[in-house]
């Protein structure tokens, strides 16, 4: 009654800042509600609704820029444009921040904030019960089936360590990680060296951008080519692995279909 | 200082340098390789160690292969440069060769040029250095002045520095623009056979093209007009000076990025040690700089191997206290 705080309300125009914020927002937003996302939620490498973020405004992620749209709530990460966001509040702006996931199991409880937060609560609900049940699914398939050992090669030899979205991703596809092995943790550089002498039986690599890099050569390297074994190179779509999404999920079922297959000894697509 | 019996001496102590250098590159690594399983996976693997044989052979023997003939070209380069400008501080990298080799590569590479046309990365490299050298023989004139040669490098190594930065900043690959760094301070990191393949036929070339200016240089030391008159033929020498470095310094910098200091450092470290003779300068300028180079590349590893350090920073840690050594001496002996 008395004590209803004002921002209850469900929000009118709502802005998003971080592409992860993006997706849950277009994910469950009525329509209208969500006026603008940020211009990585357009780009394919980030976002892995980039297709459906076309349908939104984007923003520069300048406070000025936001503040003319008179947004009544602002989405924000934890991280993320920490300059533009306290001068939002400063304005008297609601700002709702959300922490990066970094676990796969991240996207219920994101979802159902998400939900709350723009006054959502029955559709993210609903999403939120079939993430779960997609993931427990997932986990009961690969239950019991022998790990494959696999790595990810990032462009630069950057690895995904233990405590990272990808980690867990991979773990969830019923991989075993081998950078967590190599007591990785987090973003770090995995040396071609190491990776040759992990031996990993399935390769996990990026999906390139157009044009060329020295970073993205890395994956070219003889060494590469030469892994013992000759362990499928199978690309996965980054974005997946940068926000926690339904593109996660399916991306984990994807991954565990060739882990499988590998698993069986059917062989699957070669590099 | 200099009596000819010591000669072959300091040769043959270089030459060991190198390879104990180039030996300790091969034993470096992240993956703590023990000495004996190294060498023997490297010539004959035993079953089982097809992996430890692959980072012998596809990641470290590349690595050190080019570490010596990047140091190797810029050693020599150096010395040659240095002896037909009659100018001390003439060096591929002062003088812009690396920077423009640097462009030229980077346009290849990033236009995607490389991946279509076989060795046009060289050969964009090699035509950048080419232009450099051309450049600033041009402006240094028959008499190369002294000044003259620095300014035009410094004017030709600027643009070229600015010229990648803005080609990488442009570049619609987000990893792009984190590949300055490489271009303008060098590395040797990941490289493999490819790269060797690619640079080597050109740098072993470039040097035969440099070996031959040796007697010329020896009677220019005595002034132009004294070495015409000795029967050497001035556009000659400036031809093979001119293509040997463009060939040398511009293969090097296609697979390795542009790494500054070493042809300066080694000629003058060395001629003290061989005299005057810039014919002696050049065999060991050039083993010096593959030991420089080398021992560059080892310090990278060893003393930030996570870091991914750029070989020019530590040729440039090693090589500015020298420059300025090399300036308060000159002063020293003017006043």
């Amino acid at each position: 009654m008395l004590a209803q705080p004002c921002f209850a309300a469900v929000p009118a125009r709502v802005v998003s800042l971080n592409v992860c914020t993006d997706q849950l927002a277009m994910l469950i937003a009525a329509p209208g509600q969500l006026v603008a996302v940020s211009h990585l939620a357009r780009e394919p490498q980030s976002s892995a609704m980039a297709t459906d973020a076309a349908a939104f405004a984007v923003t520069s992620g300048a406070a000025e820029d936001v503040f003319r749209l008179k947004p009544d709530l602002v989405l924000a990460g934890a991280y993320t444009t920490p300059v533009t966001v306290r001068l939002l509040e400063q304005l008297g702006v609601r700002v709702e921040r959300f922490a990066s996931a970094t676990s796969i199991d991240a996207i219920a409880s994101d979802l159902r904030r998400m939900g709350r937060v723009l006054g959502q609560e029955a559709t993210a609900e609903a999403l939120a019960v079939a993430m779960s049940a997609r993931l427990e699914r997932l986990a009961a398939a690969i239950a019991g089936s022998p790990p494959v050992r696999a790595i990810f090669l990032d462009a630069n030899s950057y690895t995904a360590g233990a405590g990272t979205l990808m980690d867990s991703l991979i773990a969830a596809a019923g991989f075993r990680n081998i950078a967590a092995d190599l007591r990785l943790t987090d973003t770090a550089r995995l040396p071609l060296e190491r990776l040759v002498l992990g031996k990993p039986q399935v390769l996990l690599v990026p999906e390139r951008y157009g044009q060329p890099s020295q970073g993205e050569a890395v994956l070219d390297h003889p060494a590469v080519h030469g892994l013992i074994g000759h362990p499928p190179a199978i690309e996965v779509n980054g974005a997946a692995a940068v926000c926690a999404t339904p593109a996660t999920v399916a991306t984990a079922e994807h991954l565990a279909a060739i882990g499988r297959a590998y698993a069986k000894g059917q062989g699957m697509a070669d590099e | 200082m200099s009596e000819p019996a010591s000669y072959p001496l300091l040769l043959a102590l270089l030459a060991t340098i190198v390879a104990i250098l180039f030996a300790a590159s091969l034993l470096t690594g992240v993956s703590g390789i023990g000495v004996v399983e190294g060498i023997s996976a490297l010539f004959h693997p035993a079953p089982g160690e097809e992996a430890v044989a692959l980072v012998m052979r596809e990641i470290r023997l590349p690595r050190a292969i080019l570490g010596l003939a990047t140091g190797l070209s810029l050693g020599l380069a150096g010395a040659v440069l240095q002896g037909y400008l009659r100018n001390p501080l003439a060096e591929p990298g002062l003088i812009g060769v690396s920077g423009a080799a640097s462009f030229g590569a980077v346009l290849a590479f990033y236009t995607g040029l490389a991946g279509w046309v076989p060795l046009a990365l060289p050969a964009m490299a090699l035509a950048g250095a080419l232009i450099a050298v051309l450049l600033v023989f041009a402006i240094a004139g028959p008499k190369g002045g002294c000044l003259r040669v620095i300014l035009a490098g410094i004017a030709v190594s600027s643009l070229a520095g600015a010229l990648v930065s803005l080609t990488l900043n442009l570049s619609p690959n987000p990893f792009a623009a984190y590949e300055i760094m490489f271009w303008l301070l060098g590395s040797l990191a990941d490289r493999s056979m490819d790269h060797v393949a690619i640079a080597a036929p050109f740098m072993v070339v470039g040097w035969g093209l440099l070996a031959l200016t040796a007697r010329s240089l020896d009677a220019l030391t005595l002034g132009e007009d004294a070495a015409v008159s000795l029967g050497v033929r001035l556009g000659r020498v400036r031809l093979l000076a001119m293509v040997g470095t463009a060939l040398a310094v511009g293969a090097a910098t296609a697979v390795a990025g542009a790494i500054g200091f070493v042809g300066l450092v080694v000629p003058h470290l060395l001629r003290p040690l061989v005299g005057a003779q810039p014919s002696k300068l050049l065999p060991a300028s050039a083993l010096g700089g593959a030991a420089l180079l080398l021992a560059a590349d080892l310090a990278v590893r060893l003393v930030a191997p996570d870091r991914d350090l750029k070989l020019g920073v530590i040729t440039a840690l090693i090589g500015a206290p020298f420059f300025v050594w090399l300036v308060l001496s000159d002063r020293r002996a003017t006043e």
